[in-house]
């Protein structure tokens, strides 16, 4: 289940792993960076900044910041960072930042992640528009890259 | 999506949320959806506010990029000009989208042990 505002996005997926693990793969910084394909230069804790950059292909050099709020074991983490805070020209640190927060639920057969992410309302309009110019780029640097891969494994 | 021209207030910080935070102009704006481009006469009609309240309200609208103003003879006609409500839901639709791609990660990783 996913609703979209203008200001927030929420999430939901129920997880079938125990509360214990699905908090370790998101507030131990190594096992965040796997799924989240980035790699941090510090453990999170609660109020530490740290610096990520992505590990994934062709995106190596795009480096971002978080700012770790909370940390209620196996209940609530959560973080500040500048969302799409991708283009290495420009300076975001005078922009407002979004909130994300995790939330965790034991329910039957696993754990329910909830998955907020607020404050869009205050991004410059001008950041989201260039966004999306920058998606579309991006989308069609990943076409060549499936055609290049279908052309090489036929 | 890239827009073809720069809107009126593109450039300074989002002010089409706070042109929308409140209940006058988020009604103006629901009216202009609804029924079209209208004169600020057709408006004022069933609010308790005068023309000139009107206008104040529909120039913040116009300031945010939301709306604009067209002289038809005497008359001027305002109607909504869509592009930043789209930009908006557009962009949260992008970071909605890559959210999904990497929840869908972090499950594979506690159901299965990796990604």
């Amino acid at each position: 289940m996913s609703t979209t505002t203008t200001d927030r996005i929420t999430k939901e997926i129920l997880l079938k792993a125990p509360r214990s693990r699905v908090w370790r793969a998101l507030t131990d910084s190594k096992e965040f960076g796997t799924w989240f394909q980035s790699v941090f230069t510090e453990p999170f804790r609660p109020g530490a900044r740290l610096n990520g950059r992505i590990t994934y292909p062709g995106y190596e050099h795009l480096k971002f910041e978080l700012v770790i709020e909370k940390m209620e074991p196996e209940r609530l983490f959560s973080f500040r960072w500048h969302p799409n805070a991708v283009d290495p020209s420009l300076d975001y640190s005078k922009e407002p930042t979004t909130l994300v927060e995790f939330t965790l639920e034991e329910v039957e057969g696993g754990t329910l992640l909830k998955l907020v992410e607020s404050g869009f309302d205050g991004i410059p309009l001008a950041r989201r528009a260039d966004a999306l110019k920058a998606n579309e780029g991006g989308w069609a640097e990943q076409m060549v890259a499936i055609e290049t891969y279908l052309r090489r494994n036929p | 999506m890239t827009p073809d021209r720069e809107p009126a207030g593109l450039e300074s910080s989002a002010p089409i949320f706070a042109a929308l935070g409140d209940a006058t102009r988020l009604k103006l704006v629901a009216r202009l959806c609804q029924g079209g481009p209208q004169s600020i006469a057709r408006l004022t009609r069933g609010t308790p506010l005068t023309r000139q309240g009107i206008t104040k309200h529909l120039r913040v609208l116009a300031d945010a990029g939301l709306v604009r103003g067209r002289r038809l003879g005497r008359e001027s006609r305002w109607e909504l000009e869509p592009h930043q409500l789209i930009v908006a839901h557009r962009y949260l639709d992008l970071i909605s989208k890559r959210w999904d791609v990497a929840l869908r990660r972090l499950q594979k990783l506690v159901e299965e042990g990796s990604v």
